[in-house]
């Protein structure tokens, strides 16, 4: 069975509770930096926690992504929320209390799940280096989810392009697509 | 740190999850809320794999979690300029009728 | 595979050293900007190089500025974070056959060290609640999105070369022949996101002297010369991850090898601070799309070289 060490475990505790309370603190803290930083507080913890179950590797690569969708994610709130660094108390919800009680139900039916329900033995040990584990399963038996999610990367790219640029290559480069140089309001580095 | 107790803290990032995406007005913070869930995925997935069965198929699918994570927040992100460009607002109560 | 290198994982009460290992090679950077500032204004340069301690002393002694409505916790964790962050860079690199931290996912841990930078210099230029440092900020943003895929690409070069994430086994893979030699597009790439990443020279539009020195403007004191030790620090810090990812580790005749990791990191360390007097700054806009269309292409390609090699090879 898995053994775990005190310390081991008191890490945990304090990065589950580090977590869940940045989680509250999003919906809670007065500025839109604060809320942005509060969730990515808590996507560190988590990602630490999976440090903790041997991890490696998806554990770096959620703190890593996470990490870099906050720091973007603080522009797209700055930019439509349009608040300055001030703190100010704002609260902008709708059905509260139909909320509230939505998500305490949720916690309790799942705590209850993973408390009542009998989770059966372990099932093999992990391999000895299981960063290179995943890579050669991704590479192999698990080749149709790299090629699945590849396109999928490359659609959500083009399709997040379309919905959000203002200007298209018609309006650069004129209707025939002639127009050299492009109309841009600022020209790039390279000058295409 | 039994595989009962990181589900409950995962359970509890789910709900506080949430509380977010059916509470909050404003588009991004319905995103942050949905980020938070997927948060409590990763960790409960994390636990499982850990617990059950630490065999490579578990980090796969954590990876293409991760992955449905980012696909989720750029398509967000990108509704999110339109519905601003197009309506001049960024609250979801706005975006209710399909077509104005 | 490859077998694992031997190295050892020290006690973490070292970690004092390596904050002081640290801390005198940051230093030394400080004084040799210094010193090129000196002679380029026409000083001794001797005099430029007392600058780190001139300054430390001028700063620790200056009263610290606040600002009306500023977020103060968010601005000075922005500010003082960046020296923790350079030190967790330097925790997983090999001093010779020590090591702070052994991860099996060294190269990860670096990157993901980078982009928590992006997060403090932002941190740094929206606490103040003023607009220069807020410009700063969103420059620096913008720049750090073209740089960081062509980086990310140029970590993975040596990864795939060695057959390991592990920083130790990158640096045990250049037995024969530097990846610096054989890999020169990844060691350019890397070294341009480290004057990224460190805001330095002709990256550093963030604190650009048009916006009255952006992230720079509004802080002093304490917190100002966190802000500087920090980019002398991730500066030092990303020259100390070069030495064995790419220029061979602690191999070579004569010295130990923690002697000669700290030898080339230093000689490293000393071309990207004299980088700064030679390149004038790149506007994030212009920049944003040399990182997309040249940079990004051109470290594929590399990627594509080193795995046909590693592949026909191993």
């Amino acid at each position: 069975m898995t053994e775990t060490s005190l310390v081991t475990a008191l890490v945990f505790w304090a990065l589950a509770v580090v977590a869940v309370a940045a989680g509250v603190a999003v919906f809670r803290v007065d500025s839109m930096a604060r809320a942005t930083y509060a969730l990515a507080t808590s996507f560190v913890a988590v990602g630490l926690a999976l440090l903790l179950v041997d991890l490696d590797y998806i554990g770096l690569v959620t703190v890593l992504m996470m990490v870099m969708e906050m720091a973007i994610m603080a522009v797209y709130m700055i930019m439509f929320m349009g608040m300055n660094p001030a703190l100010m108390p704002m609260s902008m919800v709708h059905g509260q209390r139909t909320a509230v009680g939505a998500a305490t139900a949720t916690f309790v039916l799942l705590a209850a799940g993973a408390v009542l329900v009998p989770w059966p033995e372990r099932r093999g040990v992990p391999a000895a280096d299981h960063t290179a584990a995943l890579g050669e399963a991704l590479m192999g038996a698990k080749m149709l989810v790299m090629m699945t999610v590849s396109p999928v990367m490359l659609a959500t790219i083009v399709a997040g392009i379309v919905l959000a640029s203002h200007r298209t290559r018609y309006d650069r480069l004129g209707d025939d697509l002639k127009q050299r140089p492009a109309d841009d309001p600022q020209p790039g580095g390279v000058g295409r | 740190m039994t595989l009962e107790t990181v589900l409950i803290v995962a359970a509890a990032l789910f709900s506080v999850g949430l509380y977010g995406a059916l509470s909050q007005q404003v588009v991004v913070m319905v995103m942050m809320g949905l980020e938070l869930m997927l948060n409590g995925v990763i960790l409960a997935g994390a636990a499982f794999w850990w617990f059950l069965a630490p065999a490579p198929e578990g980090q796969v699918l954590l990876l293409v979690v991760i992955a449905a994570m980012t696909v989720e927040m750029a398509m967000g992100f990108a509704v999110a300029i339109a519905l601003h460009r197009h309506r001049g607002t960024d609250m979801t109560d706005m975006a209710a009728d399909l077509s104005r | 595979m490859p077998e694992l290198a031997q190295v050892t994982q020290v006690a973490p009460v070292w970690a004092v050293v390596a904050v002081l290992l640290l801390g005198g090679v940051a230093v030394v950077a400080a004084g040799l900007d210094g010193a090129l500032a000196a002679r380029a204004a026409g000083q001794a340069p001797l005099s430029g190089a007392r600058m780190p301690l001139v300054e430390t002393a001028r700063l620790l002694r200056q009263r610290r500025r606040t600002l009306v409505a500023a977020d103060s916790l968010l601005w000075r964790s922005g500010g003082a974070g960046l020296v923790l962050v350079a030190l967790l860079m330097v925790a997983v690199v090999p001093l010779g056959q020590w090591t702070l931290a052994d991860l099996a996912v060294g190269v990860v841990w670096f990157n993901a060290m980078d982009v928590v930078v992006w997060a403090l210099v932002w941190l740094a230029g929206w606490g103040p609640n003023a607009a220069y440092p807020l410009v700063g900020g969103y420059r620096f943003l913008a720049q750090a999105l073209a740089y960081e895929l062509p980086l990310m690409f140029a970590l993975t070069a040596p990864a795939v070369a060695a057959g390991s994430l592990r920083v130790a086994d990158v640096a045990a893979a250049q037995q024969g022949v530097w990846f610096v030699v054989w890999m020169p597009v990844a060691f350019a790439v890397y070294c341009l996101s480290v004057v990224g990443f460190s805001v330095w020279g002709p990256l550093a539009p963030a604190v650009g002297a048009d916006i009255a020195g952006g992230v720079l403007a509004e802080v002093s004191g304490p917190d100002r010369l966190l802000l500087q030790a920090g980019r002398y620090a991730l500066l030092a810090a990303g020259a100390a991850f070069a030495v064995p990812l790419f220029l061979g580790g602690g191999s070579g005749p004569g010295l130990p090898g923690w002697c000669w990791v700290l030898v080339k990191t230093v000689l490293l360390l000393a071309a990207l601070v004299a980088v700064r007097r030679r390149i004038p700054t790149l506007r994030p806009d212009r920049f944003v799309e040399v990182g997309w269309m040249a940079l990004l292409p051109v470290v594929l390609l590399q990627v594509l070289v080193v795995s046909v090699v590693a592949v026909i090879g191993g």
